[in-house]
């Protein structure tokens, strides 16, 4: 962390191996915090005390597990027992959750320690972090710009040093859009491999909580452990786990990838596409086979995306009522007017604009026409992989069409910021994993990321692409530090 | 179905949604509700005839889990994140049903 060369877990092992202690790798996260949060906000909450308390336990206990004294930051919207947990949401701002999310509980038990909860979209609904209600997260590699979102916040903290890797939520790439625009690797898993208990809902067909780090390698010694059947998520599966790190052998020969040229012809920045293809040439100097591929839907999957994923999250955000839990409006004598203002002032636009367009395209005459189209639509975006996968082992693509932009740039028109999740959006509504791996700078220092997809529940062998892909392009630089 | 979102439609759609809008946020979505419908209107064009939809994403059937008995949330403990709980009681208090 900044100050202590701790920047990546490999780094914390290699001082834990040295005799440093848990106490002093967590208290140089918390001071990295203290120095620079102020500039980047990427917490909301720092558990100070509670991390602590976690480190000195870790060092008077004798066994270690696999990420033993590893500090790691943790989306707002993912419940973590006795810390509040707000979504960046005025109508969940003194909600403190009487349980842990799964995955913190697994985390916990490797040995890693939860250092505080991380800024993003107000439910994560956005690509900037600027739908906060606590106000937007900036990006280390340049403040004025946006660190990407929803997860901005969980890929601030280990961009700018302070966390060697952070769990951010997926629904449509918030988090391979992050991390691309933070110069990190970023990977969403097969929907069903992480246990979405403790996750605030958003779209429940497509979310999958995710994990941000420095390099491939963290991220499969992450995914080890958090990945797997939970019996409190019905719809996490059942599948085998496999040691993702064992999976890293950096070959490239002989694998498949395609890259759907079609989709690149309009709409992306030249600079982040030249970068895209210098990757593309690496791998294939070092054996991969790239061919073309079309994705004949693929040019639908944002308008599918958002009338899917707005329909669940009118449902699944009904739940905040001012009953069980969070804010309730005080301007209220009966019952009906306590839900209609207590929403209005718990919500913040986009929830608002998004829980809008959810409602209508559900309602009765739009049903058939928007959202029963929209599934439809999905299988065939779906279908387009499975043909894909047929010919190639992983579909390769930029993870955004442009760098990081500016704050306040997009965050009037709604459109145009969907329209940055061009690119992600189609492995959540075909459940498939993808991985962002940076690919580079632009001659502004802005990083780029280049994403791969992969086959269901493979997601060993879009680590192993990524890996060796990575060790093909050298070591990223990081950002400044401010 | 109307070529163009209306304000009473929006209106309409707020009041499904239990949201009490002001009518300078009404002005604002009605715009921007019609510009994104507009948009996700690109999927009418595709002959989705015989295609099934699609709900999620997962590989396999949901797996349920035994119905065993087993510890849950302490009741006192989840009534006290609430804004008015009575968790003594078991109850969430909430102002008068019926206006």
């Amino acid at each position: 962390m900044a100050g202590s060369d701790l920047y990546t877990v490999s780094d914390v092992e290699a001082a834990l191996a040295a005799g440093t202690s848990a106490t002093a790798v967590v208290d140089a996260s918390l001071a990295a915090i203290a120095a620079g949060d102020g500039a980047l906000h990427a917490f909301n909450h720092v558990a100070r005390d509670a991390a602590a308390a976690r480190a000195a336990a870790l060092d008077a206990a004798s066994a270690r597990g696999p990420l033993h004294g590893v500090p790691f930051a943790v989306k707002d919207n993912i419940c973590t027992r006795g810390i509040a947990t707000t979504a960046s949401s005025r109508i969940l701002k003194d909600y403190v959750p009487p349980y842990d999310a799964t995955v913190i509980a697994r985390l916990t038990a490797a040995g890693a320690v939860m250092v505080g909860k991380t800024n993003c979209d107000e439910f994560a609904m956005g690509s900037s972090t600027e739908n906060s209600a606590f106000g937007p997260s900036r990006n280390p590699w340049d403040p004025e710009r946006t660190p990407g979102g929803s997860s901005g916040g969980s890929a601030v903290a280990v961009a700018a040093g302070f966390v060697p890797f952070a769990l951010g939520s997926e629904t449509g790439g918030s988090v391979r859009q992050p991390a691309a625009l933070c110069g990190l690797v970023g990977l969403k898993p097969t929907y069903g491999r992480v246990s979405r208990y403790g996750l605030l809902a958003f779209g429940s067909s497509l979310d999958q909580i995710s994990p941000l780090a420095w390099t491939v390698r963290d991220t499969a010694a992450v995914m080890t452990v958090i990945a797997g059947h939970d019996p409190a998520d019905a719809t996490s599966s059942s599948e085998p786990v496999p040691d993702y790190t064992a999976a890293l052998d950096g070959r490239l020969g002989g694998t498949r990838i395609g890259v759907p040229r079609h989709l690149l012809r309009e709409g992306v920045d030249g600079e982040l596409l030249a970068l895209f293809d210098e990757a593309i040439e690496r791998m294939r100097a070092a054996g991969a086979q790239v061919t073309d591929i079309e994705l004949p839907h693929a040019r639908y999957a944002i308008p599918v995306y958002y009338l899917v994923a707005t329909a669940e999250a009118s449902s699944n955000l009904a739940r905040y009522d001012g009953v069980r839990y969070g804010h309730r409006s005080r301007r209220a004598d009966t019952l009906r007017h306590m839900y209609d203002r207590t929403r209005d002032e718990g919500f913040g636009a986009e929830v608002k604009r998004r829980i809008m367009l959810g409602t209508y395209v559900l309602s009765a005459g739009y049903y058939d026409a928007y959202y029963l189209k929209a599934q439809q639509v999905r299988t065939l975006i779906r279908r387009d992989y499975d043909r894909a996968f047929a010919l190639v082992d992983a579909v390769a693509l930029p993870t955004t069409p442009t760098p990081a932009f500016r704050l306040g740039e997009k965050v009037n028109d709604p459109l145009q910021m969907y329209l940055e999740d061009v690119f992600t959006v189609s492995a959540n509504l075909s459940g498939l994993p993808a991985l962002s791996v940076p690919c580079g700078l632009t001659r502004g220092r802005l990083p780029v990321g280049l994403q791969l997809m992969g086959r269901m529940f493979d997601e060993a062998a879009l680590l192993r692409i990524g890996d060796a892909y990575e060790r093909e392009r050298g070591p990223m630089p990081r950002p400044a530090r401010r | 179905m109307p070529d163009r979102l209306t304000r009473e439609e929006v209106e309409r759609i707020a009041a499904l949604a239990s949201l009490e809008l002001t009518p300078e946020e009404i002005d604002t979505f009605v715009p921007q509700l019609a510009e994104i419908l507009e948009y996700a209107r690109l999927v009418q064009q595709i002959d989705t005839t015989g295609v099934p939809p699609t709900s999620h994403g997962l590989a396999a059937a949901p797996v349920d889990r035994e119905d065993e008995p087993r510890p849950s949330l302490d009741r006192d403990e989840a009534i006290a994140a609430a804004p008015d709980g009575a968790p003594h009681a078991g109850l969430f208090r909430v102002p008068r049903v019926i206006g």
